[in-house]
């Protein structure tokens, strides 16, 4: 069944759903990757972003992922809060590891539990103009409905990239993952960086989930699918670096989409986590960690 | 004159004691003519399942409201005790066991869906419950239980009957279609229902040209699909739960995969919420169904049916329309109902003796048990989804837009082929 167009086809598709996988992981990424908080609770701010996306483009008609960029300031105050109660909870107390991962399940819990009882347990869609349709190059077919929510996670990828690199509050939320008591004494206070870093986190995890909704449709348990896909590809890349997070995300989608076209469906998401085995196995730090 | 002073006394102790019996005795009689008959059951409230799950459980208690407005069972009121089973089988031995031992209910019903009859089926055979299942496909094919009764219109060969009436109007078609692409999760539903395709596939003399399963937390359809095409088959088959009958339509409208014919086994066209987003999308499917609002169908009680269930289901966010789940558990409860009425008590095996003897008029239609206790006679229907326009939900109220093309005695309508005609 080989053909080039087909080869060609996949590799395609599997870059566009690489940079979906890199938006949805970009948030674990400097939360778990950075912050070294595991926050499991992650997947659902994914799906309760996708709901809010729902819901502007339901009731008012708004864009997706326009939706969706209107959101992060508010999923930045939502993760600010939610790190401060952590903090003080757990983390301040020196209780941030099993006590803390318990903290985050309930929160994925409640998240779920309250989505199903606001909007049933009904699979919600969003509509779009550019949903359901694509455009061709060279016997190459590109579904919008991939190649934008892909846009956006490059740009997405790119301002984290530029963020942490270039900002003064970027360059802090890397130094206190390297090591806090020297951000301490150079006069900056870890707390403050760590809420700003979480709730950046939070907002792309909202964003993530607009270009959620866009590609396929949601329920509240949804996130569930998500939590090992999130976590391997952070891991895949490396803890904290956020252009291993997009080559790892990138990584996944094309496996997952050759395997499709070529050897079966059923073997793709096998054969994608295979491959992060054995790069763990060679590589344990990731394919860029430290 | 003691004597006489003393009998009137004695006479009215007596008669004070005869009458606080017969008042006490009367007034046990009546708390238990008023305990209420419990029926229990675990349901799908959370979880993958819950979309189904929750509509079923609205249609039950619209049953259990109607009976008891009617003064209920045995002259008893009839409670619900139900648990969220979460979609998770392993909660469903617990559940069962609470029911029975602690809240001590009188008959039992099964939760939504394949998956969560299973752990079901040895606690009854064990108890000798009598059981209804909602929506089970094949459970009892290996245990032959004869208390175990169920309510989806799948007929004594379950694995067949998504694809029956698929493959047998794909048979019927001039010039007749010869390859078949045959795709479905890797999951219980799917599988059974490829399983009996590729029976079907053999029945008919097709040709089979892809035949692949995916993982069910798939992201991307459109590898699959444009595989699907490369083989260009006339006719595919696909056996897929809702999130993957979404993006493999998509898919397919994105890559322009145009088979003959294009459908089958696909969960979730049949709900509100997708039908209304898919809109036109929707357009040439010929897909499985259980109801639709076409006159062959109108069976008498299911338009009073809709009629409560409707504006409640639009309060509690559940499936607005529902018409796929939830005239069935309405119907189970019915079955359930009218065998305690008629047997005039709870004997669980008295009510399976009856259950298997009668032939039951429902809110869809007249159901006989056969084998297994599946439908004496399957009637999975076939409908195509023609001439959807836009995205209003109000089109799928009324009959044409999913006329019925199989079985031949409910028949409503026409096939539109080949698939590529009916998306003009």
């Amino acid at each position: 069944m080989f053909s080039w167009d087909l080869l060609a086809n996949a590799v395609v598709a599997g870059l566009l759903l690489g940079g979906f996988y890199a938006a949805v992981s970009l948030g674990i990424g400097l939360v778990f990757g950075l912050l070294d908080i595991a926050n499991i609770a992650q997947p659902a701010f994914l799906i309760l972003g996708a709901y809010a996306t729902y819901v502007m483009n339901e009731s008012f008609g708004f864009d997706p992922i326009l939706s969706g960029i209107l959101f992060t300031p508010v999923f930045y105050l939502i993760g600010a809060a939610v790190y401060r109660i952590y903090y003080s909870s757990f983390e301040r107390r020196g209780e941030e590891s099993l006590r803390g991962l318990v903290f985050f399940f309930g929160i994925l819990f409640i998240l779920e539990v309250s989505l199903s009882l606001k909007f049933g347990v009904d699979y919600r869609l969003v509509q779009a103009g550019y949903i359901g349709k694509s455009i061709e190059f060279a016997g190459v077919g590109i579904a919008f409905r991939y190649l934008i929510p892909c846009v956006v996670g490059l740009a997405m990828t790119g301002a984290l990239y530029l963020f942490l690199g270039r900002t003064f509050y970027g360059r802090a939320i890397m130094a206190v993952s390297q090591d806090q008591g020297a951000l301490r004494l150079m006069g900056a206070n870890p707390v403050h960086i760590k809420t700003i870093a979480f709730g950046v986190g939070i907002a792309a995890a909202s964003l993530a989930g607009a270009l959620l909704i866009t590609i396929s449709p949601v329920v509240p348990s949804t996130d569930r699918d998500y939590i090992g896909r999130m976590f391997a590809i952070t891991v895949l890349g490396g803890m904290g670096s956020i252009g291993g997070t997009l080559v790892a995300a990138v990584l996944l989608g094309v496996t997952e989409s050759l395997m499709s076209t070529f050897a079966g469906p059923s073997w793709s998401q096998a054969v994608s986590f295979g491959i992060l085995l054995l790069v763990l196995a060679v590589r344990p730090a990731g394919l860029f960690g430290r | 004159m003691k004597l006489f002073g003393k009998q009137p006394m004695i006479w009215g102790l007596i008669g004070a004691i005869a009458i606080s019996v017969v008042l006490a005795g009367a007034g046990a009689f009546t708390a238990r003519a008023a305990d209420p008959i419990k029926i229990g059951f675990g349901m799908a409230l959370t979880g993958g399942l819950s979309a189904n799950g929750k509509p079923a459980l609205l249609a039950m208690q619209i049953w259990k409201d109607a009976i008891n407005k009617k003064g209920g069972l045995l002259g008893r009121p009839v409670e619900l005790v139900f648990y969220d089973d979460q979609t998770n089988p392993a909660t469903v031995p617990g559940i069962y066991s609470k029911l029975l031992d602690v809240d001590k209910v009188h008959l039992v019903v099964s939760g939504y869906g394949t998956n969560l009859i299973a752990p079901l089926m040895p606690i009854a055979m064990e108890r000798k419950l009598t059981v209804l299942g909602i929506f089970g496909l094949a459970n009892n094919e290996k245990y032959h239980y004869p208390n175990y009764f169920q309510i989806s219109p799948t007929g004594p060969d379950p694995a067949t009957s998504t694809a029956t009436g698929f493959f047998e109007l794909a048979a019927k078609q001039t010039p007749k279609p010869q390859t078949v692409a045959l795709v479905g999760a890797d999951a219980e539903y799917p599988q059974t229902a490829l399983v009996g395709a590729r029976e079907l596939i053999k029945r008919y003399g097709f040709k089979t040209v892809y035949d692949k399963t995916y993982p069910p937390s798939t992201a991307d359809f459109t590898p699959i699909v444009r595989a699907i095409k490369a083989t260009n088959p006339e006719i595919v088959f696909v056996a897929s739960y809702p999130p993957d009958s979404v993006g493999m339509l998509r898919a397919a409208h994105e890559v322009s995969l145009q088979p003959k014919l294009f459908g089958g086994g696909m969960v979730g066209l049949q709900f509100t919420t997708i039908m209304a987003s898919m809109g036109p999308m929707l357009n040439g499917i010929v897909n499985y169904d259980y109801w639709v609002p076409e006159p062959t169908m109108m069976f008498p009680g299911i338009q009073e049916f809709f009629k409560e269930y409707q504006p409640r289901a639009a309060k509690e966010g559940v499936d607005t329309l529902g018409y796929y789940l939830p005239p069935y558990a309405y119907a189970a409860m019915q079955v359930l109902g009218q065998a305690v009425e008629t047997t005039k008590g709870l004997d669980q095996q008295k009510i399976a003796d009856y259950i298997r003897a009668t032939e039951f008029n429902t809110i869809v239609g007249k159901i006989k048990f056969g084998k297994d206790g599946e439908w004496a006679k399957g009637r999975t229907l076939m409908v195509q989804y023609q001439k959807v326009q836009g995205n209003n939900i109000e089109q799928f109220r009324g009959p044409g837009k999913k006329p019925v093309l199989y079985p031949e005695e409910l028949k409503s309508g026409t096939i539109i082929y080949p698939y590529s005609a009916a998306l003009k």
